[in-house]
């Protein structure tokens, strides 16, 4: 979703290899200092966190019942932003049972059109404390402010809107067939987009007539309970959703509810397994959204300079906290030195550090596990045998930091090649001919999305046709649109989120005739 | 009526299907067939895991070729099954009749080898439809072209059901069949040999070897032996009857192996299971055999 260059100014002449910039010109310009570089950061006294925080159940914000409670802490300064709620099974039960109570009581038989004036006004309620949330996420899970901003808030509203409008169109999206809702809907979602996959969630849940419990991801409830505040003022009824903050535990338990007809879930693939495993012969239905390792392909015909910002946007947006993250970079061997050395040159411009600095292009890694992880993983890489490339980039000294990472030489059997970093880790493979990208491409368990950079139009529905992937972007990539069907192939889980297709797992239909 | 051969018929054997070809059991074991009334129809090849093993890797090496026929050509194939099936039809009434009557499957062997025809016919007109009627173009706030087309998730793994022993497999095989997978199915384990037969129609029907592989055998360790193996993108458990206490728990285990590479596990809805009604067919149907793929390209001069 970061810029992908193909509305980007080309870049200067004097990134063309070969392109001298004449003497006489250089000669003309003022003699510059060394750069300083002036902080931006953006305000954080729009926003108000409490010193704790309880759950949000039957409409109001209640204590846990387990008596627990943990911190969450903003990853760029490693210091306690609050204190909220581990749900436990009984406040898990509690929400269900606030969830049936709505669906049983009134909201399934709630007309579409009323649950679309709902859902509008979430949008608007969002779209209008959008910069509030935008800092909120940016101080809880470390992304830069310009990508909460400019990204997660805006595409969290647009979910809102875009599925508002499906709630009282249902009987012209399944010809044949009538669309009812499925039930209580429990929900699990990562910290990677914490608002925007509540969003994601939430609204064709709501759209589709369900009522629902949200389990948060453990480092990242403050934006979901900040929406508490919205929800309410929505005048959405109690109960048609209900969020339990909580560790793996209380996912855990959201997701084994009996009470629970469907569940959906966002995160590793490890944990999605063991939630399939759990659902087996319930007859309660499931999706999973879960890893990548995607490969961004390139060939040797790509507008090389578009490839480049492709790159960078593909792996190093959020950090590369991104499942479908262009994380195995596929190059046409008769390229690959060329891109290679446009993309470090272009590595060593990016800005880490402060979060809330409006020009930071990376910010801080969500957590000190998820840091540990890509530590290891990196690490592996070297030992065996990646030739590793970092700009030299000085890191904060607080706070969860991982400098942009690119590995060359890497051989499809490296850990690097094979398994999800989720962390700003490029690894370059290169090959020769289509058929071979293909195979490079498709050779891994996973299959969420993919990326293709060609001028020639046959070779990307040829390219788009054999990828076992989700979502293809091709000469672009981390594009979302709340119209646009996201979800995987194989390992990457089942199920699709947005547009028409993303209502099919909140809807039973029935009766679809001759 | 002719003396030749004293009078004896020629029994047929029932073998499985597999590549193209009828095949016995690698373990060289068969169980009986028996009518309601006890009478011994034949003895029925008890498929073993291995041929479960064999029947997924033809049908993978299957896979490509049946996606990549035009959709025109797959719908002829299709409704070729349906002419052949039709050429046959008093056989098959015959055959289920032989079989089911007096048990609790089929009352009405006629009515359901005719909607198995009409079934057949129905889907093979699905084949150049299904993506305008499932897919689309996507309205993106952008300058996007994209657009969403549905693509067969590649092998799967199909257990059909007792109650229709062949109409039971053609609601549930068609639909899969339509997007471009290929299939190993498992008879329904108590009236296995209609089964062959409607291979037999599969095999004279231009559907190429692989595409359809026919097993016969125990449900149990079929099921598991399926719904556990790495290279079966979806199983449909249609065949495990919720209401039956251990068919409920063979679809519990496999849906747990199944979870061990993410293996897409679906069933017949409750409508869908009314097999003789017109709700046990629609474009939704095809849908649950269908991965969704999504394509962006930027818009510009």
């Amino acid at each position: 979703m970061s810029d992908t260059g193909e509305h980007l100014p080309a870049s200067p002449a004097g990134d063309v290899p070969g392109a001298e910039v004449p003497e006489r010109v250089l000669a003309d310009l003022p003699e510059f200092g060394p750069a300083s570089y002036a902080p931006a950061p953006e305000g954080t006294d729009l926003v108000h966190i409490a010193e704790d925080y309880g759950l949000f159940i039957g409409g109001e914000m209640v204590p846990a019942r387990s008596d627990r409670a943990a911190p969450t802490v903003n990853p760029a300064t490693g210091e306690t932003l609050a204190t909220f709620a581990v749900g436990g099974a009984e406040d898990v039960d509690r929400a269900v049972l606030a969830a049936r109570e709505a669906y049983e009581s009134h909201w399934r038989d709630t007309p579409g059109s009323v649950r679309a004036r709902y859902l509008y006004r979430v949008a608007r309620l969002l779209q209008e404390r959008s910069r509030e949330f935008a800092v909120l996420e940016t101080l809880d899970g470390g992304k830069p402010i310009k990508e909460s901003r400019d990204v997660d808030l805006p595409l969290a509203a647009a979910h809102f809107f875009h599925h508002a409008g499906w709630a009282d169109k249902l009987d012209y999206a399944f010809a044949g067939a009538e669309a009812h809702p499925v039930g209580v809907v429990g929900q699990v979602i990562p910290w990677n987009f914490p608002l925007l996959m509540a969003a994601w969630k939430l609204a064709p849940a709501l759209a589709a007539g369900n009522t629902v419990v949200l389990k948060p991801a453990e480092t990242t409830p403050l934006t979901a309970l900040l929406l508490t505040e919205v929800l309410r003022d929505a005048d959405l009824p109690p109960g048609v959703v209900n969020i339990v903050t909580g560790d793996g535990t209380t996912g855990a338990a959201t997701v084994a509810h009996p009470g629970v007809d469907k569940v959906a879930f966002t995160g590793s693939t490890t944990v999605g397994k063991e939630i399939q495993r759990t659902l087996a012969g319930t007859g309660r239905r499931l999706t999973l959204e879960l890893g990548g390792k995607a490969a961004n392909i390139i060939f040797e015909d790509a507008a090389l300079d578009q490839v480049t910002e492709g790159i960078v946007g593909g792996i190093y947006f959020n950090q590369g906290q991104v499942c479908c993250a262009g994380s195995r970079l596929l190059v046409q061997e008769s390229v690959a030195d060329a891109v290679i050395s446009k993309l470090r040159r272009r590595m060593d411009t990016l800005l880490v550090g402060d979060p809330l600095d409006k020009n930071t292009d990376i910010g801080a890694i969500n957590s000190a596990v998820q840091l540990r992880k890509i530590t290891e993983l990196v690490e592996s890489g070297v030992r065996q045998g990646a030739e590793l490339y970092q700009p030299s980039c000085a890191l904060p000294e607080r706070g969860w930091f991982f400098p942009p990472t690119l590995f060359c030489d890497v051989s499809p059997s490296h850990r690097i090649a094979r398994e999800e970093i989720f962390g700003p880790v490029l690894s370059v493979l290169t090959f020769r001919t289509a058929d071979e990208a293909v195979e490079k491409a498709n050779n891994t368990p996973y299959g969420l999305s993919a990326g293709i950079w060609t001028e020639k139009g046959s070779r990307i529905l040829w390219m788009a046709e054999r990828m076992q992937a989700g979502v293809v972007w091709a000469n672009t990539f981390n594009r979302f649109d709340p119209a646009s069907p996201f979800g995987g192939y194989r390992e990457s889980g089942f199920g699709r989120e947005g547009g028409r297709q993303g209502l099919l797992p909140y809807l039973h239909l029935q009766g679809a005739q001759l | 009526m002719s003396t030749a051969g004293g009078g004896l018929g020629v029994p047929k054997t029932y073998k499985m299907y597999v590549g193209g070809a009828f095949v016995r059991s690698e373990s060289g074991r068969t169980y009986p067939a028996r009518s309601a009334g006890g009478d011994l129809l034949a003895h029925a090849v008890a498929g073993s895991r291995k041929d479960v093993r064999d029947a997924v890797r033809v049908a993978r090496g299957a896979q490509a070729a049946w996606a990549a026929r035009t959709a025109y050509n797959r719908g002829q194939i299709l409704y070729r099954v349906a002419e052949v099936m039709d050429s046959r039809r008093a056989e098959l009434i015959r055959e289920l009749a032989r079989a089911t009557t007096g048990s609790e499957a089929t009352a009405d062997p006629a009515g359901e080898v005719d909607v198995a025809i009409e079934r057949w016919v129905w889907y093979a007109g699905w084949c150049d439809k299904y993506p305008q009627v499932l897919g689309g173009a996507n309205p993106v706030a952008g300058p996007y072209f994209n657009f969403t087309v549905p693509e067969p998730m590649g092998v799967v793994g199909i257990a059909s059901p007792d109650e229709a022993p062949l109409l039971g497999i053609v609601s549930r095989l068609a639909p899969a069949l339509v997007p471009g997978n290929t299939a190993v199915v498992l008879a329904g384990e108590r009236h296995p040999l209609v089964a062959v037969t409607l291979a037999e129609i599969l095999a004279t029907s231009d559907v190429p070897g692989g595409v359809v592989n026919v097993l016969t055998g125990r449900r149990a360790p079929l099921v598991r032996a399926l719904a556990g193996h790495g290279d079966v993108d979806c199983v449909d458990l249609s065949g495990c009857d919720p209401a039956d206490h251990d068919d409920a728990d063979v679809a519990a285990e496999a849906e747990r192996l199944a979870a061990e590479t993410v293996t897409r596990v679906v069933h017949a809805t409750v409508g869908e299971r009314h097999w003789l009604e017109a709700a046990a067919q629609s474009p939704y149907a095809i849908s649950a055999f269908c991965e969704y793929k999504t394509v962006w390209h930027p818009k510009g001069r």
